[in-house]
C-alpha cells in the first residue's frame, strides 16, 4: 500500500488534518536538505514535499524560483536527489513526495525515473504543467512502479473538477488561487464555492496548497478540506538561515502542526 | 493518448491546469472564427490597408549574378508595417483576443520585433499591452523597447535565468496563470501549447500563399527551394506550410549556431537538441541529461531561443525540411552582403537565412529558383553589428 493512503488513513481515524510541508532539493545542499526533512518530521510533518530544482520553474513565484536557483548553483542534480531518498528512507517512514516539472522525468526518462522511485521510496510526484489531459504521458509507468501522480485542481477548474477528481490517487491538490506559488495576503477565490464542487466530486482526501504563508492562514483553511501544504513560507526560511535553517523550520512546523490540531 | 493539436508525437498542451480553460477557450473560439467570413474578412482589410499586404516579391539579380547558381528571389516581409512578419499573427491574434472579449495583451519578445508588433495592435485595437522581454535583450534591442513605450505598452525587463527569451516566456506565462480571466496571451511564434502552433501558422501561412501565387506570375512556376530562418519557427513555417504538399520545392531552415556548433555558446536546437516537454510543447530542446534547459546564445535575440516550434520538429523527424546552423559571423557577413549588393538591410535574425541561401544557391543550378524569406529589416540591429565589428557609434 502507498504510504500516502495509510497516512491519510491513520489521520482520518485520529481525526486529524495533514501537515504537508515543501522545500526545494539542494538548497543550501543536500545534507541541509537531509536534516531539513528530519527537522520537519519531528516539528509534525506528516507528508514531505521535495521540489526538484528545474530551470525554467513556470509555476513558481520568486521565493521557490530563487531556491530552484542556489540548488541548481548548487550543483543539484536528480540522481544525487534519489541518492538522498535513499538514504532518508533508513531513518524516516512519512510519505515523499517529489514536485517538479514535466521535463525532469521525461529529460530524465520516464521509465528510469519511475523504477527509481519505487527503488528509493518517492511515493508520489506533483507535476504542475502536466495537465489532466496530458496524463498518459506518465501514468503507466507511474502505475506499474506502484507511484501516485497527485492531480491538481485550481479555482479556474470550474466545470473540469469532476473529471480530474475522477480516478485521482492519493489526494487532491486543491491550489489555493490561480497564478504562481507564494506567500500571499489575503486570498480572492471563493472557497466555499470552489471546495464544494471539489468536495462533491472526490473519493479521495484533499490538501490546499498555494500561498499559505504560516499558523493563521494554516488554521483558516484548514476546515475546507484534509490537509494543508506549505512551501514558500519553509522557503524562506531556509532563505535567510541557509544551513542553520532546520532549527527555525522545525520551530515554524510544529507552530502549524499545534495549529492544525487545536 | 490524447491527439489533439500534435504534429507525429510533438505539439500537445502541458500547461498548468489554471491556464487549461482559457485553452480551451481559445481553441473553441479560433476554431469558430477561422472560417467565419467576417472574422476573415476584418482580417484581410488590416492585412491589406494596414499591414501593406501582400509584401513584394523581388528577384535579386545581382544576388543571383554574383552566387552565379540558382535564380534567387526575396519575399520582403520587412516591408510590413512594424517590419517584419510578425504582424500578420499579430493582427490575427489581436482581433481573436478582441472577439473573445478581452481587455489585456501580453506577449514575450526576443529581438523586440514581435513586441513592437503586438504593442502596434493594442494601440490600433485600444487595448492594454504588456510585455516580457529579458533584459539582456532589452539591452541589446533598446531601440525596440522605445519603440513599445511609445506604443503605449509596458516592458517588463525579467531578470531570471539566462534574462533572454525564454525567461520572457515564463515570466508571460506567469501572468496569464495570474490573471487569467482578462488577459490574452498573444504567443509569437509556432510554439506553446495546442492551439498556439497551428493557429500561428496559418497567421503567416500567407507569406507562403503569396509567394506561390507571385512566383506563378514570375516564372510560370514553382521555386526549386525555400530558406527562411528558425527561432521558435513562425516565418519560417509561414512560407514552408503552402509548399509542404509540393515534393519539388526543397525547405530550408536557417537555425541559430551562435560561435558553432561544437562551441557551447549555441542555440542550434534542431542540430543538438534532443526531444523534450517545455512551454506548453513537446518539441525539440537544447537540454541536458537531467533534462534541464540549456542556457543557450547567439548574436541574434530572435533565434535565441532553446526549443523549436513542434511542426518543425516534426518536419525535421520526417525530413521534409532540412535545418542548417549558421554562426553569428556567417549571419553578420550575410547582413553586410545583403546590404551592398541589393540595398537591402536584413534583420540579424533574417540575416541567418541569407547566409544559408548563399551556401545554396551556388550549388543550384541557373534554371532553378530559390526563395529567401526576408522576414524582417535591420534596422534594429545596426548598432549590434557595428558592436560586433568594433565600430563606436
Amino acid at each position: 500500500m502507498n504510504r500516502i493512503d495509510t497516512t491519510f488513513a491513520r489521520l482520518k481515524e485520529q481525526k486529524k488534518k495533514a501537515l504537508i510541508t515543501f522545500i526545494t532539493a539542494g538548497d543550501g545542499g543536500l545534507d541541509t536538505t537531509e536534516q531539513l526533512v528530519y527537522s520537519m518530521e519531528r516539528g509534525g510533518a506528516d507528508i514531505i514535499e521535495l521540489g526538484i530544482p528545474f530551470s525554467d520553474p513556470i509555476a513558481e513565484g520568486p521565493t521557490i524560483q530563487k531556491a530552484s536557483v542556489r540548488a541548481l548553483e548548487n550543483g543539484t542534480r536528480l540522481v544525487d536527489v534519489f541518492a538522498l531518498v535513499r538514504r532518508l528512507r533508513k531513518n524516516i517512514q512519512l510519505p515523499l513526495v517529489m514536485m517538479m516539472y514535466v521535463n525532469s522525468i521525461f529529460g530524465f526518462g520516464t521509465q528510469r525515473f519511475f523504477a527509481l522511485c519505487r527503488e528509493c521510496g518517492v511515493d508520489g510526484v506533483i507535476v504542475p504543467d502536466l495537465p489532466y489531459e496530458e496524463k498518459e504521458e506518465l501514468q503507466d509507468f507511474a502505475d506499474r512502479e506502484g507511484v501516485y501522480v497527485i492531480r491538481l485542481v485550481t479555482p479556474a477548474s470550474h466545470e473540469r473538477i469532476r473529471m480530474i477528481a475522477n480516478g485521482a490517487r492519493g489526494f487532491l491538490y486543491c491550489v489555493s488561487s490561480v497564478g504562481v506559488t507564494g506567500v500571499r495576503e489575503s486570498y480572492s477565490t471563493d472557497f466555499k464555492e470552489f471546495f464544494g464542487a471539489v468536495n462533491r466530486s472526490r473519493e479521495i482526501p484533499a490538501a490546499v496548497g498555494f500561498g499559505i504563508s504560516g499558523p493563521e492562514q494554516a488554521k483558516a483553511m484548514k476546515h475546507y478540506c484534509d490537509g494543508v501544504i506549505v512551501g514558500s513560507a519553509v522557503v524562506e526560511l531556509v532563505e535567510r538561515h541557509g544551513a542553520a535553517s532546520p532549527g527555525p523550520v522545525e520551530t515554524f512546523t510544529r507552530s502549524l502542526r499545534e495549529a492544525l490540531d487545536t | 493518448m490524447n491527439k489533439v493539436g500534435r504534429f507525429g508525437e510533438f505539439g500537445g498542451q502541458y500547461v498548468p491546469e489554471t491556464v487549461m480553460n482559457a485553452v480551451h477557450e481559445l481553441e473553441a473560439a479560433y476554431d469558430h472564427y477561422k472560417n467565419d467570413p467576417d472574422f476573415l474578412a476584418e482580417l484581410t482589410r488590416y492585412y491589406k490597408e494596414y499591414a501593406g499586404r501582400p509584401s513584394m516579391l523581388y528577384y535579386a539579380r545581382r544576388m543571383t549574378e554574383d552566387l552565379g547558381g540558382a535564380k534567387i528571389y526575396i519575399k520582403r516581409e520587412d516591408l510590413n508595417h512594424t517590419g517584419s512578419h510578425k504582424i500578420n499573427n499579430v493582427l490575427g491574434q489581436a482581433l481573436l483576443a478582441k472577439r473573445m472579449g478581452k481587455k489585456r495583451l501580453i506577449a514575450e519578445t526576443g529581438a523586440g520585433q514581435h513586441g513592437v508588433a503586438t504593442a502596434t495592435a493594442a494601440a490600433l485595437f485600444d487595448m492594454e499591452c504588456e510585455i516580457y522581454m529579458g533584459a539582456d535583450d532589452v539591452e541589446r534591442q533598446s531601440l525596440n523597447v522605445y519603440r513599445m513605450e511609445l506604443l503605449g505598452a509596458k516592458v517588463n525587463a525579467v531578470q531570471s535565468g539566462t534574462n533572454t527569451l525564454k525567461d520572457a516566456i515564463n515570466e508571460a506565462m506567469r501572468d496569464w496563470a495570474t490573471n487569467i480571466d482578462t488577459t490574452y496571451y498573444l504567443i509569437g511564434s509556432v510554439m506553446g501549447p495546442h492551439p498556439y502552433p497551428t493557429m500561428v501558422r496559418d497567421f503567416q501561412k500567407i507569406i507562403g500563399e503569396e509567394t506561390r501565387r507571385q512566383m506563378m506570375e514570375a516564372e510560370g512556376r514553382l521555386p526549386d527551394a525555400v530558406v527562411a530562418c528558425v527561432g521558435g519557427g513562425s516565418n519560417a513555417m509561414g512560407m514552408f506550410y503552402d509548399f509542404i504538399k509540393e515534393p519539388s520545392v526543397k525547405l530550408y531552415g536557417a537555425e541559430a549556431a551562435g560561435e558553432g556548433v561544437q562551441s557551447p555558446r549555441t542555440a542550434a536546437t534542431v542540430s543538438l537538441g534532443r526531444t523534450g516537454i517545455f512551454h506548453g510543447m513537446k518539441a525539440l530542446f537544447l537540454q541536458n541529461d537531467e533534462g534541464q534547459i540549456a542556457p543557450v546564445y547567439s548574436l541574434s535575440a530572435g533565434l535565441d531561443y532553446p526549443g523549436v516550434g513542434p511542426e518543425h520538429s516534426h518536419l525535421h523527424q520526417t525530413g521534409r525540411a532540412e535545418y542548417h546552423a549558421i554562426t553569428d559571423e556567417e549571419a553578420v557577413c550575410a547582413f553586410e552582403y545583403l546590404s551592398r549588393v541589393e540595398g537591402i538591410i536584413p534583420a540579424i535574425e533574417s540575416a541567418h537565412a541569407v547566409a544559408l541561401a548563399k551556401k545554396l544557391a551556388p550549388n543550384m543550378g541557373k534554371e532553378q529558383i530559390l526563395v529567401i524569406n526576408l522576414s524582417g529589416r535591420g534596422d534594429k540591429d545596426v548598432y549590434q553589428v557595428a558592436r560586433y565589428r568594433g565600430v563606436q557609434l
